[in-house]
């Protein structure tokens, strides 16, 4: 069938813009009700104690309140805990998790009160006069301290390493001994604060008399949470409506089912009352999921020649105090991509999950794969120096050949497509990297105090989450597919219902040219509604880089559907068979008589009003899929960083940044250069200046935007841009993601580059974030131990 | 509670006020004027940015009573009485310059103010006048390209 493609591929300027750009978005903060009352928690005095007693009475009798509660109060309205829906091994110690804790608190942000009153700042006030009397415990936030169970943080569970996943291996193990070269490294990822600039906040209203309940959350996941809260609150579903309004940016952290949603809900049920509740910034930091946290042992197998033979990872992962709703599955996503882009021989991953009593982790930008790819393009970085070859001839004689069709990959699965050699070339070319190469070798032998730096990420994803037969062999609960429904309304207008939850990605645009193309309308008659589990009944929501492989093609296929149905009907009103109709030009004609022809908006017309319809067809022109993938995408490419460090202070100043990605078709790419733009930023801050702090005693020293550094315009460079296109086999229009691409490959460049810049004077290493002390003691130490001759040309660096 | 008298958008409101209210919950809670958005409680983000007598000022870092006598704007005044927006409302739109939008009235804001203050500014003056200002999805490329077109409108109307 023939089809006439005007938008897909088109840079259309989006739908979304003008009403955000007016100030007049639906976000959480912007709803209020009549008879709404404010809902405010009280979070712990330590971040591990045993609770001896909670009284609310004083706040109780503050003016507007309107009650305020304990644990022991409200354990009557939990149906069950807050669900975690990924226990990912038989033996996992899952803890015990309500809204509120009862009788030991483990992190910051466990609240064990909570208070409702007239005003937010009343809430606020009777907050802070609840008392509460706890004896402090030890607490234990470093990894490898919490691993040796010294202090356990859930008595019942016996131990902090309450899961242990491994990948299984495969190929020859052997190599880890007996390859002529072997590379060790140790690496550590520090948490990260997830800081959407619009922290969570949640109103929850209904009946109590239906036992009806609406929750209109900041959420990524309206379809998800619908199933989480009814569990926990015991409102069944089909009594439980969950609206996501506008969101202010998600990034994982919105991607969950969190306590304060749930007492929302209970409370709105308790007291028959709209309640509100609107999380501080800094309650933000401690209550809101962190994400990385991570210790790996890595070990790469190679020749002198620089052929890598296998890779190797063990690593410690920090589950934080609680399991949230995907916790232990987020290092085990990225345990599909620890051989990068490259066709190696041999695989091992393996993963132990470790209590601390800090924040639950969960899935945050990129959610195992940003942890995966920095390790492993670390890890081909140290081979290089290792070896004294160019990291790019390196990887170059690594990458894996190109593919057209789905191949089975050393990981275990089955990759879709892959050529990621020209993305390596167009970045070389853009990054003018024998030019820099040149710089930095005349700055090397002028010992000039500003040294240039040159990192290269190649990259792998693993997005469009998920096969479903592949999420249950894996002890996922819940499928991975998505929906679409296409209501055609009479005289030309359509209307769209996806099951995805965009929240800046743009996809009231993109879904609109999906439709526009398939149905010969423009993109201005497509209305693409949202974000409400009783407008769009089907969903699986958004994250993963998911929504255009996975909810987009449900669409396209919805598109089939109504077509298919337009096509019985053009030919009846045309009385021709159907054979001897084609599409095209945006109507079904005649063959051999073009000018006898349907439009969609014709058609529509005459599904509605149903006066001569054929037999066989029901009225209005109409059409749902639901796909579930048979495939991940696997996007890929390669960023290359240029720094200049100042050798005097360690300060780095990113010269260039050159991002070519993969994510093969294209349906807008003004939207996806954007979404590069955000990841790659998001990757410069993991890299240079973002990391989660803790004192001794287990508090976030980092606990607010003042104390955590989230870069400014001034930090983050312009960026140049470019893609290369290998279409995805897993769905029908090609597209495989491009959400987290920046985030993943952004961060080893910056830190390969920083280590590049400095490895001439012997820095082999520089932890992440290379904040300018971190670099500036890293060649401190180098020149301490006696630093290599700096040779022109070479990569420098010690084996 | 206090009295105020503060012009918002070109209309003198009269309210009483807790002396702790802090600016932009009065233009948001007394006002309902929700295009300001708040991101952070420390003063750092830069998402409620609005105009105080014609300069930028972060609305959480200014108590209500402190705007006693003076003219605020928002973002809900930007675009012309007719609908017609701002040359940057515009050019955020063409370039790009929003995902999710909650950072964006107060980059809208922010940068209003700066292109009266330069208004052919460099690359680098743009980023440096928006350091304030924090955005998560953009990575501000497109911010900054939205900034440089609007101020080549404006000044081409000038």
């Amino acid at each position: 069938m023939a089809t006439t493609e005007q938008y897909i591929g088109q840079r259309l300027l989006r739908k979304e813009d003008a009403k955000l750009l007016a100030g007049e978005g639906s976000y959480i903060d912007n709803q209020s009700m009549a008879g709404m009352v404010w809902m405010a928690l009280v979070r712990p005095p330590f971040v591990h104690a045993t609770i001896e007693a909670v009284d609310t009475a004083a706040a109780a009798a503050m003016p507007g309140v309107v009650a305020a509660y304990s644990a022991a109060d409200l354990q009557g309205e939990w149906a069950a805990g807050l669900p975690m829906v990924w226990p990912n091994t038989e033996d996992i110690k899952v803890p015990t998790h309500y809204p509120l804790a009862a009788d030991k608190v483990r992190f910051a942000g466990d609240a064990v009160a909570v208070v409702v009153a007239a005003t937010r700042e009343q809430a606020e006030d009777a907050a802070e006069a609840v008392s509460v009397r706890a004896s402090a415990l030890p607490a234990v936030i470093d990894l490898e301290d919490a691993a040796s169970d010294r202090v356990v943080i859930h008595e019942d569970l016996g131990t902090n390493k309450v899961t242990h996943w491994s990948h299984g291996g495969a190929g020859d193990q052997n190599v880890f001994d007996t390859a002529p070269v072997i590379v060790q490294e140790r690496y550590t990822q520090p948490r990260l604060i997830p800081n959407a600039i619009e922290a969570r906040g949640c109103l929850a209203y209904g009946s109590p008399a239906a036992g009806e309940f609406t929750l209109v959350s900041a959420t990524q996941i309206p379809h998800i949470a619908r199933v989480g809260h009814s569990i926990a609150t015991g409102i069944p579903q089909n009594k439980l409506r969950i609206i996501a309004p506008d969101v202010g940016g998600g990034f994982g952290s919105k991607l969950n089912v969190y306590a304060e949603e749930a007492l929302a809900l209970a409370l709105a049920r308790k007291l028959n009352r709209p309640v509100k509740w609107i999380e501080t910034r800094s309650e933000n930091y401690v209550a809101t999921i962190h994400g990385r946290g991570t210790l790996h042992d890595c070990t790469l197998a190679g020749t002198e020649d620089g052929k890598i033979l296998g890779m190797k990872f063990v690593e410690l992962a920090d589950m934080g105090a609680y399991f949230q709703l995907l916790t232990p599955g987020i290092p085990e996503l990225g345990g599909w991509v620890y051989m990068g882009p490259y066709d190696i021989q041999a695989y091992w991953y393996e993963y132990t999950g470790v209590m601390t009593n800090a924040t639950p982790t969960d899935a945050y930008r990129g959610a195992g794969r940003p942890e995966a790819t920095f390790v492993v393009e670390r890890l081909v970085d140290a081979f290089a120096r290792r070896i004294g070859m160019d990291p790019v001839e390196l990887r170059r004689k690594n990458l894996h050949p190109p593919f057209t069709e789905a191949t089975a990959s050393i990981c275990g699965l089955s990759v879709d497509s892959g050529n990621y050699e020209p993305a390596l070339d167009r970045a070389i070319e853009l990054a003018d990297y024998a030019q820099f190469r040149k710089e930095q070798t005349a700055r090397r032998a002028n010992g000039d105090g500003k040294q240039i730096g040159i990192g290269v990420s190649s990259y792998i994803e693993m997005c469009g989450l998920a096969p479903s037969n592949i999420l249950g062999a894996l002890r996922y609960v819940a499928g991975g597919w998505d929906g679409a429904e296409i209501e055609c309304r009479p005289f030309g207008k359509v209307v769209v219902r996806t099951g995805t939850s965009p929240h800046g990605q743009g996809h009231e645009t993109a879904w609109a040219q999906i439709v526009a193309d398939g149905l010969g309308v423009t993109p201005d008659d497509v209305e693409v509604l949202h974000g409400d589990t009783s407008v769009s009944r089907i969903g699986m929501d958004t994250y993963g880089s998911r929504s255009v492989s996975v909810g987009g093609e449900a669409l396209r296929r919805a598109v089939e559907k109504v077509r298919e149905k337009a096509r019985k009907i053009a030919a009846h009103e045309l009385e021709v068979s159907e054979d001897d109709l084609e599409w095209t030009d945006g109507a079904f004609r005649v063959k051999g008589a073009p000018d006898k022809a349907r439009t969609i908006p014709d058609i529509a017309t005459s599904a509605w009003h149903a006066h001569s319809l054929p037999a066989d067809v029901e009225p209005v022109l109409e059409g749902t899929a639901v796909f579930d993938p048979p495939n991940f995408t696997w996007p890929g490419g390669t960023h290359i960083c240029v720094v200049e460090v100042d050798t005097d202070t360690g300060k780095t100043d990113i010269v260039r940044y050159v991002a070519v990605d993969d994510c093969g078709n294209v349906i807008n790419p003004m939207i996806v250069d954007g979404q590069v733009h955000g990841g790659v930023a998001q990757g410069i801050a993991e890299a240079l200046y973002e990391e989660a702090i803790y004192d001794e005693s287990g508090n976030l020293a980092s606990g607010n935007m003042t104390q955590y550094l989230v870069p400014s315009a001034t930090e983050i460079p312009a960026m140049l841009l470019d893609r290369t296109v290998t279409p995805s086999t897993t769905n029908g229009l090609g597209v495989k993601g491009i959400g987290e691409a920046g985030t993943i490959a952004a961060p080893p460049a910056v830190v390969n580059a920083v280590i590049d810049a400095v490895s001439h004077l012997g820095v082999t290493h520089v932890a992440k974030p290379a904040t300018p002390e971190r670099v500036w003691r890293a060649i401190q130490d180098a020149k301490a131990k006696g630093s290599p001759e700096a040779t022109p040309g070479s990569q420098g660096g010690a084996a | 509670m206090t009295q105020i008298s503060v012009t918002v958008n070109g209309t003198t409101h009269t309210a009483d006020v807790e002396p702790r209210t802090l600016l932009v919950y009065f233009l948001r809670e007394h006002l309902d004027l929700t295009g300001t958005n708040v991101g952070c409680d420390t003063s750092s983000c830069g998402t409620c940015t609005v105009h105080v007598d014609g300069e930028a000022v972060k609305s959480c870092t200014m108590l209500a009573v402190q705007a006693d006598g003076r003219e605020v704007t928002t973002i809900e005044a930007m675009a012309a009485a007719d609908g017609t927006m701002h040359p940057l409302q515009d050019a955020f739109h063409r370039n790009h310059g929003l995902q999710c939008g909650y950072c964006t009235p107060g980059m809208i804001m922010a940068a209003a103010s700066y292109l009266r203050e330069n208004p052919s500014p460099t690359e680098e003056e743009i980023r440096g006048s928006l350091e304030g200002n924090l955005c998560r999805c953009t990575g501000y490329q497109n911010i900054v390209a939205s900034i440089i077109d609007a101020a080549g409108v404006m000044a081409g109307k000038g």
